[in-house]
């Protein structure tokens, strides 16, 4: 801090203490934290994905109430049970989704909810966004309809609507997940003029660079528990990664040389569209092979989603062509146009772990044993269900991918996320696949259950497997995978080795979607 | 600093027999609370309303087959909404289909008995040989008629994706008024408005009595219907695709699952129960149609199908729990010369502690005594 003499007794703008929260007995979200902010300070809160920094931020927004512990602003111990009290103590989130009204302008979006004592003057409040604005550097147009809006100016209003309201502790959860690189930078200039202003500052991430580039200190959570809390100066990423994963890891994943690769899939010219009628995939062309992990890289929604979707024959296409080479015989089939059904009934197997593995994958609310049916149930004349062969399987799996359950009669939605994971690849490989697609597999697994989901994939691939693996942490993708598919806005910015490419030069193809735009 | 007295969490999975002690314990607080309504609001001793209840629901063996007649086809209705709403699609429109089913038995009855009777002596007419045949085409027509009124919405919603609640409810009001009209047509004495008893003399088309009991084909017929689609639901490959598709329509899209067929065949189902009801309306009880027929048991179906998660076995206990309740309810109006409004009350408190209970088997509240820094000291209910 520049003041010295301050050192001694600054009080911090919120302090945690002790705080726990459960959700129901098992689950513990959060475990004894205790952390502090101060004004005129950037705080990251650094954890992998499930470690409870999202719970942490909707107890001090006033969505969740601890179950233990206290919070105090200003020194102050207090209670907030709304985000409402949030609001009052002067606490403005920016949540991960915003909650914008699509057909209202920005500043209309702003005033929203706010009960002022005079009249509702828009020009005034008007002139107060562009104050902000200007304050703070930020590039907004204050009449623009939110609909007409990109991701990242959506983000700017979000912001400037807890700053009008007065908010002096500002906390930002994962604000980079939908950005590119050039934006980000943008919003972390923002940050910074925030810090000057004596805001203090929480953003919540699980990208190292980030933290080391913007934040003044780093409180790190695993699992739901505080690590600590440094100063970043003193931080590398190894250091973080340490404090993250508990213990050093070189990744170290087992790769072996694609044996007898033949084309298995041929994608061509393939575009799409999704409902709003926005081209998501446009001119995707790119050759799957037997024996090999194909890795598709590119920031979260660039059409990763849809290429599978669209291959798996969930997403209509508006242009271009699939084509499915049968091993052995060589015969060439179509798949464009073919709903799931058709191309199982083709005999083709292809197997598709997708994202959303509770909304598409699995059903929750049925057990393992219902959910193995998933595949099957259509087999045999009769007209009822036959339980035996899934209820065996679902034994199986169990069994060898170790999955931690009270018994397969236990819905999926009870399991951990690692569990579910483990449930739905096992189905999908048990369908003995040619070809088997996965959507962030490891999304939300702890570091175990990640390296099964590995092993799986590589010993299909050593069983001649066609595999598309879309991943979102480039050093997996560099480890795993034999060639890596770089999209961006919809575009195949580029293929590189997986052996030989470095980080910086995918990571530099996935932004340049958006700049040929 | 004001700390909010409680706080709410979600609860584990509980056993199934605690929750049932919930749910007991619900009933048991209902009708302490009921007593208690009933002792302040009108001086009666709450034992004797009780007790008229009980009497008026079950009183009498006649009270009883009522009772269980009422019980069947209530139960009916709520055995067809309940493969739409497993599914996620909002049958609201239960009332009007089975109201075709009754409309297009009774047009059967009226209009086909002539060729299945022969002329006595004595000029009256009684049924002839081929009587079957009748009975037949009334079955067909009513299953056919009441799938119609129910398919109508759902081809809607797997094409257009219409709102079925609303498409379903606005179909209600079209039956009623087609029924209005025809209740005018076939009018006894012409002009009256109201059908009166059709084959009142033959009785053709009725259903016969069993044992001696009018009413037991009837429930024979649901008894059937109950064990059929609990096996349907639970065993069957149509029933696992339906369970799917209201748990998650991208999961069955992802399986390969013709989401819009599986949305048409199973209004197509629903839509048929509520006609073999409406055939067990007329050619069983009423032997006549108005608009009063289904007598808004359209609606509390739905209440009864969701009380019991969707499960048919379960559903024979909701519903024959509201029939009860009704049957009492209306007793203790007549027999202590309480107003009507007040049964409906005590109706109300029951269905509302069944119904809310449910609250704390899927969630706890914790009371925050005290200072919660050490944690220890928060109590759990």
């Amino acid at each position: 801090m520049e003041n010295d003499c301050m050192e001694e007794q600054r009080i911090p703008a919120i302090e945690l203490r002790h705080i726990t929260k459960r959700f129901g007995t098992k689950v513990v979200a959060n475990k004894d934290v205790s952390l502090s902010v101060y004004y005129g300070e950037i705080l990251a809160i650094l954890g992998e994905n499930g470690s409870g920094k999202t719970t942490l931020m909707n107890m001090i927004s006033g969505i969740y109430y601890p179950d233990e512990g206290q919070i105090l602003i200003g020194g102050q111990e207090v209670v907030i049970a709304s985000p409402k009290d949030a609001f009052q103590y002067r606490i403005g989130m920016i949540h991960q989704h915003f909650k914008l009204v699509d057909v209202f302008t920005a500043t209309e979006n702003i005033i929203l909810g706010l009960k002022d004592e005079g009249r509702y003057d828009l020009k005034k409040a008007r002139g107060e966004v562009r104050k902000i604005a200007d304050m703070y550097g930020f590039d907004i147009d204050p009449d623009k309809k939110i609909y007409e809006m990109s991701v990242s100016e959506k983000q700017t209003v979000e912001i400037i609507k807890v700053l009008y309201r007065g908010a002096d502790i500002l906390m930002l959860d994962e604000p980079t997940a939908v950005l590119t690189p050039q934006e980000a930078e943008k919003l972390f200039a923002v940050l910074r003029r925030m810090r000057e202003a004596g805001k203090a500052v929480v953003i919540v991430t699980h990208k190292l660079h980030e933290v080391l580039a913007i934040s003044d200190e780093v409180a790190v959570l695993r699992k739901g528990e505080y690590v600590g809390t440094v100063p970043t100066a003193e931080a590398t990423e190894t250091s973080l990664t340490e404090m993250m994963v508990g213990k050093k890891i070189s990744l170290n994943i087992r790769r072996s040389e694609p044996k007898d690769p033949e084309e298995r899939l041929i994608v061509a010219h393939l575009s799409c569209m999704n409902r709003e009628g926005m081209k998501v995939l446009d001119d995707v062309s790119f050759t799957c092979y037997s024996g090999e992990i194909l890795g598709i890289a590119g920031i979260a929604g660039s059409g990763q989603r849809e290429l599978l979707e669209t291959i798996a024959g969930l997403q209509p296409i508006s242009y271009g062509g699939i084509q499915y080479i049968r091993p052995g015989s060589g015969i060439i089939e179509n798949l464009r146009d073919k709903t799931p059904l058709e191309i199982r009934e083709l005999g083709v197997r292809l197997s598709f772990v997708p994202e959303d593995r509770l909304g598409m994958g699995l059903v929750g609310s049925m057990d393992i044993t219902d959910n193995m049916l998933l595949r099957s149930y259509r087999q045999g004349p009769s007209m009822f269900l036959r339980k035996k062969e899934p209820k065996t399987l679902a034994e199986r799996i169990v069994e060898e991918l170790e999955v931690v359950t009270p018994s397969i009669s236990t819905p999926v939605r009870r399991l951990s996320g690692g569990n579910v994971q483990k449930v739905l690849v096992g189905r999908e490989i048990a369908a003995s696949p040619t070809v088997l697609m996965a959507a962030y597999p490891v999304r939300g697994l702890d570091i175990n259950s990640s390296y099964t989901i590995y092993n799986l994939l590589n010993e299909q691939k050593e069983h001649g497997v066609a595999v598309i693996f879309v991943g979102e942490d480039l050093d997996v993708l560099i480890e795993l995978c034999d060639r890596i598919l770089v999209i961006g806005q919809g575009h195949v910015t580029g293929m590189v080795d997986g052996r030989t490419a470095k980080k910086e030069e995918i990571g530099l193809l996935m932004t340049k979607g958006r700049e040929q735009k | 600093m004001k700390e909010p007295l409680f706080h709410i969490v979600k609860r584990d999975a509980v056993p199934w027999w605690q929750a049932w002690l919930v749910r007991i314990g619900a009933v048991v607080a209902a009708i302490l609370a009921c007593a208690l309504v009933t002792v302040l609001l009108t001086g009666q001793n709450p034992v004797d309303v009780l007790l008229t209840m009980a009497d008026g629901a079950a009183g009498t063996p006649r009270r009883l087959w009522a009772l269980a007649q009422n019980t069947a086809i209530l139960l009916c209705i709520a055995l067809a909404v309940t493969p739409a709403f497993k599914m996620r699609f909002w049958n609201t429109g239960a009332e009007g289909q089975v109201l075709a089913g009754a409309l297009s038995t009774a047009a059967c009855m009226i209009f086909l008995t002539r060729f299945f009777t022969v002329e006595n002596a004595d000029g009256t007419v009684s049924a002839a040989g081929n009587v079957w045949l009748l009975y037949v085409i009334m079955i067909a027509a009513a299953i056919l008629s009441g799938a119609l009124w129910g398919v109508i919405p759902a081809f809607f919603k797997a094409k257009w994706n219409t709102n079925e609640t609303l498409f379903t409810l606005m179909m209600n009001y079209v039956i009623i008024q087609i029924i209005n009209y025809f209740a005018y047509q076939w009018s006894v004495p012409k002009g009256s408005g109201a059908i009166g008893i059709i084959n009142l003399d033959s009785k053709i088309g009725w259903f016969a009595e069993l044992f001696g009991q009018t009413y037991l084909i009837n429930i024979l017929i649901v008894v059937g219907l109950t064990v059929a689609l609990a096996v349907y639901l639970r065993f069957s490959k149509h029933g696992y695709e339906i369970a799917v598709v209201g748990e998650s329509e991208n999961t069955a899209r992802y399986i390969g699952i013709n989401v819009k067929k599986v949305i048409i065949r199973t209004m197509i189902l629903s839509g048929a129960i509520c006609g073999i009801a409406g055939l067990l309306l007329v050619a069983g009880t009423d032997h006549t149609v108005s608009r009063e027929t289904a007598g808004g048991r359209g609606f509390t179906a739905i209440m009864v199908s969701w009380m019991a998660k969707f499960d048919p076995l379960v559903m024979v206990l909701t519903s024959f729990l509201i029939v009860f309740l009704q049957k009492g309810a209306g007793e203790i109006s007549t027999q202590l010369g309480l107003n009507k409004s007040f049964s409906d009350i005590l109706t109300g408190i029951i269905i509302l502690f069944i119904i809310g209970c449910e609250f704390f088997i899927n969630y706890r509240i914790l009371f925050n005594f005290g200072k919660k820094t050490s944690g220890k000291e928060v109590k759990t209910l």
